[in-house]
């Protein structure tokens, strides 16, 4: 097949941290007008191939050519200026300015060096209309939801004149609807003949856009391959370097053995974050809660916990009225919650895997009561051996672990507790296949030994798999609950669309 | 097309709250006047908000440089000691018999040099910039002394004409050639930070210092930029405290830095960055004024009940923010 | 080796030793250490008696840095429960008696503590920032001082008053065994107890914390009470020193010292990690400098030059990214990295 000669071309790529070998050797090319997936689990080196590539790390060995030329980019503003823009998940932008100042930061329209506002308005107005966005360009940022902010980096990296532009997981924070614009505007942007470089972690996405992929393992190159070619099986197994079978396993789900009610929220709600839902959770049960991004699944999940207050309803615990003022008195009753937002949310990025993990139980015996240390010890170990926690070392701080080894982490800090209702938000989102398996195997065993479970996902199929009863969401009300008994995907989606009354 | 009907309806539900601290700041100050008007004689004129700007003038330029420092996040506590250094410096060098605009250039110089070299270790060296601003403190502070522990005089006639003429506005205001140029750096520093790329890429930066990075933008210069600006302010602030006092002393503005920073907080600025207005400052520059200007009027007052009211001002001013903005703000993550 | 390099209080302890061994140089019998009339007297006893103040305030300090907190009131409290205490005596009809002084102590302290309270309660309760919150009772409290000894420096004869920080028990100056008692206390609660790991959690992350049913609100109420008692007992040593409370000076820029001796000692302002021993290395060094500079003869004048000296020396050495920038670029150009590494990790 005869290729345009690539915009951009890495090879022999090698980039060393102390310990660890980020890559080795990898060789990477973009053609003109095409959409590549970038892939491979967490720790396979994406990220740092992307940081090398926009300048953010130097490289120990191989070259970069772009448009035939070699370069070597100091930051990323070297790369911006050569026309390589970058997206990143997390939405890097200053939400203390405005939508438009967003855009045009750096490269405002001037006039004698004076700043012309109205007319930097006016072009951020057009642009965000080209990507089907009406909205008020001065406010701040900040007013704004995650997605929508997202969608704002976008048309900052669309506005600079750019040859390549990396997505690194764009779409991890949008919902099906904006997942979808976005694609327009990559098809968009790929017939004006931009190079596109796209990671994400929804291979159905990757199957939807993508016309080439590149696979990493490890820091090395597995190889580079036509999407249409790669079947997502030999994909997964390309990426992890194992077999599906994993994940099939866990089809089959015994059904639930109907326990007493432990958990009873009656018209629990809280203004502007979730409307009036009533929701009994069983002893043993799996409840899943599938709804689109913003839809409330947090809400529910924060509201049950304690974390926000709840403005109307009840909440029964063992047939109990309770009144949950603060996440502590939550742990009291036995109730747990892994939040979504792994780094603001959950870790102490200082903090040794041991101290993380313990502290949940420390928290809730008091600083007067400390675990003594052979005890913790022993609790360490046992958990680092059951979610196999790599590295096995209880005193390596945990900002140097990989994300799925940190979500272990906090999974164990709840599970040291046995509480009775595990609440899990979001937790295998942004984490690799192999870690995503064991711990929705981790659910289902927990259930299986009496724990009530309340899983939150974004991937309807997880959920489908991992539930006895789904709770759909939509537009912050609580719309379906339903008996996983014969559901498809095909459902769920269509009562999520249409917010059925069923 | 749901979705972008969702979307819409994400627009901001309420008005953004940053105007409200600095109006908010110029209520209370409003108040103030009004209420110092009612209950002393010849209070509410003209020229008593005059006398503030003329008291306050130096102040009014150190707590501008201050503005852009805090706007990135930052802080710099040698700003009291600067101003000593500049009083000093200036006073010694016209003993010597230095030409009295040389004298002024080099202060400024060398006020904007000192800055410099503390950005520049911030940013370089990552050292937080309260320790490194601390280290600049104490060393402005111990240059005065090796310059000399006894008061100055100054008897340059530029300088004595500078402390002694007063320019007429009409009417019977006036107001001194210091309040002038303290009035002209406010306009510059303002104009500065919205119509220019580097006020907008001081306030990226104090949103996000990371971010500002990842946009490209410029974060070195910016930082390394303010600390210079709230050096070369220091110096200015120091010469126009040199015309106000007519001497150098190596104990004078201590604690300046605490004035300034106070001033910034009640005019509405954030102090972890990315928030506030120079016309909040300037009111928080006048609202501290007018305290002593009312203290001074009552007579009665001994001198230590100033700090206890500024400190309780500070007090209900940050309390008062915290109500406006606090329910609004985003939880952070 | 590299471990002993490596180790965060490494660079203190050489600073501090090197300090000394500079005293050795001009001054004979730097380190004799004698004993008269029961008591020990030398000049490394001096360093640690005069020391004594600041390094409790510097506990202190160490636990509210910790929380990733400030507490810019401190001086102010020194003088306030140095005020307080001497109000109270001097207004005693025997300023000997032990009661009597027990009570003006007592008095003091709990002044104390409900100041750091109050800081506590504006930082946890109502949310402030702590440089804000505590900046107000740092600007009003030299105020409150002043309003107590009504501007005047109030002067005591009160001999139990006077042993707090001026006089011996056990052959040893009192304060010293003061600071052994805090610090042994500060210790135990920390490291013994859990308050340490509670502490360092909710200054790394605090919505984490409170989601991990810590309750940072009581943490940090503790913490900032804690704080606030140092500085109470600090401000009796000093003014008991003199025998008299100054609202005024007493314990002016003490706080600036105190962060300092924290910052050396290897806590960092962000939060998170402490070291208690690091911290008492920091305001050891800061006042063998003092010592130093009246010992080699430099004017005190200058004592502000060198203290902005050491800090810079301290800070940078400190600094991994100077130590990257300077001390690794031309040997080993390839990893030179880390510490950008470090940074884009944070945010990532």
């Amino acid at each position: 097949m005869a290729a345009p000669a690539p915009i951009l071309r890495m090879s022999g790529i090698g980039k060393q941290f102390p310990g660890v070998k980020a890559l080795d050797g990898v060789d990477f090319r973009l053609l003109p007008g095409e959409v590549h997936a970038l892939m491979g689990e967490n720790g396979a080196g994406k990220s740092t191939l992307i940081k090398v590539l926009t300048g953010v790390y130097d490289i120990d060995a191989g070259e970069i050519e772009l448009e035939g030329r070699p370069v070597a980019f100091s930051s990323p503003l070297a790369a911006q200026q050569a026309g390589i823009s970058t997206v990143y998940q997390e939405v890097n932008l200053c939400t203390n300015l405005s939508v438009a100042e967003n855009i045009f930061i750096g490269r405002e329209p001037r006039r004698l060096g004076r700043i012309q506002w109205k007319a930097m308005r006016r072009r951020a107005e057009e642009i965000l209309a080209r990507l089907d966005l009406d909205i008020d360009v001065s406010a701040p940022l900040s007013s704004y939801s995650l997605a929508l902010q997202q969608m704002v980096a976008i048309a900052r990296a669309v506005d600079i004149d750019a040859k390549v532009l990396i997505l690194d997981e764009p779409t991890s924070s949008l919902d099906a609807g904006e997942v979808a614009q976005l694609f327009t505007v990559m098809r968009r942007l790929k017939e004006q003949g931009i190079a596109i470089l796209f990671v994400s972690h929804f291979l159905d996405q990757i199957y939807e856009i993508s016309d080439r992929m590149t696979i990493l393992r490890n820091g090395t190159l597995v190889g580079e391959y036509l999407t249409s070619e790669l079947s997502q099986v030999e994909l997964i197994g390309k990426m992890i370097g194992r077999e599906l079978a994993d994940l099939e396993k866990l089809e089959e789900r015994p059904p639930a053995g109907e326990g007493a009610p432990l958990v009873q929220a009656e018209e629990l709600g809280r203004t502007g974050a979730i409307q009036p839902f009533t929701l009994t959770i069983h002893e043993g049960e799996v409840v899943g809660l599938a709804g689109l991004l913003g839809s409330g699944r947090t809400e529910i999940a924060r509201l049950l916990f304690g974390a926000d207050h709840a403005g109307t309803g009840s909440l029964k615990i063992d047939g109990e009225q309770v009144s949950l003022r603060t996440p502590r008195s939550a742990v009291a009753r036995k109730l747990a919650f892994c939040s979504e937002n792994r780094r603001a949310e959950g870790l102490i990025p200082d903090l040794t895997v041991r101290e993380n993990l313990i502290l949940a139980l420390q928290a809730s015996r008091g600083w007067t009561r400390p675990i003594p240390r052979r005890k913790q010890d022993e609790l360490v170990d046992k958990y680092i051996a059951a979610l196999n926690i790599r590295p096995a070392n209880p005193d390596q701080l945990i900002k140097n672990l990989s994300g799925g080894n940190q979500q272990k982490v906090l999974l164990a800090r709840w599970l040291i507790l046995e509480p009775r209702l595990l609440i899990l938000d979001e937790p295998t989102r942004g984490i690799d296949v192999g870690a995503k398996t064991e711990i929705q195997r981790l659910v289902a065993e927990l259930s299986d030994g009496g724990m009530a479970v309340l899983f939150i996902s974004a991937e309807l199929e997880e959920v489908l798999r991992l539930s006895h009863k789904v709770g759909v969401l939509r537009d912050r009300k609580l719309v379906a609950q339903m008996d996983n008994e014969g559901l498809t995907t095909d459902t769920l989606t269509e009562t999520i669309a249409s917010g059925a009354r069923s | 097309m749901t979705s972008i009907a969702g979307l819409r309806d994400l627009r901001r539900r309420t008005v953004p709250p940053k105007y409200i601290p600095v109006l908010v700041t110029a209520g209370l100050f409003l108040a103030m006047f009004v209420a110092g008007g009612i209950r002393y004689e010849n209070f509410a004129t003209g020229q008593i908000i005059l006398n503030v700007f003329i008291d306050n003038a130096f102040l009014l330029v150190v707590a501008v440089g201050m503005t852009f420092v805090i706007l990135t996040g930052g802080i710099d506590l040698s700003v009291g000691s600067v101003v000593a250094l500049a009083t000093m410096l200036s006073a010694s060098l016209l003993k010597d018999g230095w030409p009295a605009y040389a004298v002024m250039a080099l202060v400024l110089v060398i006020g904007a040099v000192l800055g410099l070299a503390m950005g520049a270790i911030i940013h370089y060296f990552e050292i937080q910039p309260f320790i490194v601003t601390l280290a600049g403190m104490f060393l402005a502070r111990g240059l005065c002394y090796t310059i000399s522990t006894e008061s100055i005089p100054i008897e340059n006639p530029t300088f004595t004409d500078i402390a002694q003429t007063r320019i007429n506005l009409g009417g019977d205001l006036s107001v001194s050639p210091s309040a002038v140029i303290a009035v002209v750096v406010v306009l510059i520093a303002a104009y500065v930070l919205h119509y220019t790329r580097l006020g907008r890429n001081v306030y990226a930066t104090g949103g996000s210092e990371q971010s500002a990075l990842l946009m490209g933008l410029p974060v070195a210069r910016t930082k390394i930029a303010v600390y210079t600006i709230s050096g070369f302010c220091s110096a200015l602030g120091g010469l126009l405290f040199a015309f106000y006092s007519l001497s150098g002393y190596g104990l004078s503005a201590v604690g300046m830095e605490l004035d300034a920073i106070a001033a910034v907080v009640i005019g509405g600025t954030l102090l972890t960055g990315g928030s506030g207005f120079l016309l909040g400052t300037v009111l928080g520059v006048l609202v501290l004024g007018l305290i002593q200007t009312i203290i001074s009027f009552e007579g009665t007052l001994s001198s230590w009940w100033t700090r206890i009211f500024i400190g309780l001002l500070l007090f209900v001013f940050i309390l008062l923010q915290r109500v406006f903005s606090g329910g609004s703000r985003r939880r952070t993550p | 080796m590299s471990r002993i390099l490596k180790h965060r209080l490494f660079w203190p302890l050489v600073i501090l030793v090197a300090l000394l061994a500079l005293n050795l140089i001009f001054t004979d019998n730097f380190f004799k250490i004698q004993m008269k009339e029961g008591h020990l007297y030398g000049s490394l006893i001096d360093i640690v008696r005069f020391g004594a103040p600041l390094i409790l305030v510097s506990l202190g300090m160490t636990l509210v840095i910790a929380t990733s907190g400030i507490d810019l009131s401190v001086g102010s409290v020194v003088a306030i429960a140095g005020a307080l205490a001497c109000l109270r005596i001097s207004g005693l009809s025997d300023q000997n008696s032990v009661g009597g002084v027990l009570g003006a102590v007592g008095l003091a302290l709990v002044l104390s503590v409900v100041l750091g309270a109050w800081n506590g309660f504006l930082v946890a309760g109502i949310g402030i920032q702590p440089i804000i919150a505590t900046l107000i009772l740092m600007v009003a409290g030299r105020g409150l001082a002043q309003l107590i000894t009504d501007g005047q420096i109030t002067t005591v004869n009160s001999s139990p008053y006077k042993l707090i920080g001026g006089g011996y028990w056990l052959t040893l100056p009192f304060g010293i065994i003061i600071v052994a008692v805090v610090l042994a206390l500060t210790a135990f609660l920390t490291r013994r107890l859990a308050l340490g790991l509670l502490i360092e959690s909710v200054g790394g992350n605090a919505e984490a914390s409170r989601l991990a049913g810590i309750s940072a609100r009581g943490v940090l109420m503790t913490v900032y009470a804690f704080c606030g008692l140092c500085a109470g007992i600090a401000g009796l040593m000093i003014s008991s020193n003199v025998s008299s409370a100054d609202g005024n000076n007493a314990g002016l820029w003490i706080e600036l010292d105190a962060i300092l001796a924290v910052v050396i000692g290897g806590t960092p302002l962000s939060g998170g990690r402490f070291s208690l021993s690091g911290t008492v290395l920091g305001a050891l060094i800061i006042q063998t400098l003092t010592t130093t500079i009246y010992s080699i003869g430099v004017p005190p004048e200058t004592t502000l030059l060198f203290k902005a000296l050491v800090v810079t020396i301290v800070c940078l050495i400190q600094s991994p990214a100077f130590r990257t920038k300077v001390f690794h670029r031309r040997r080993r150009p390839m990893t030179a990295r880390p510490a950008a590494e470090e940074k884009v990790r944070v945010s990532a």
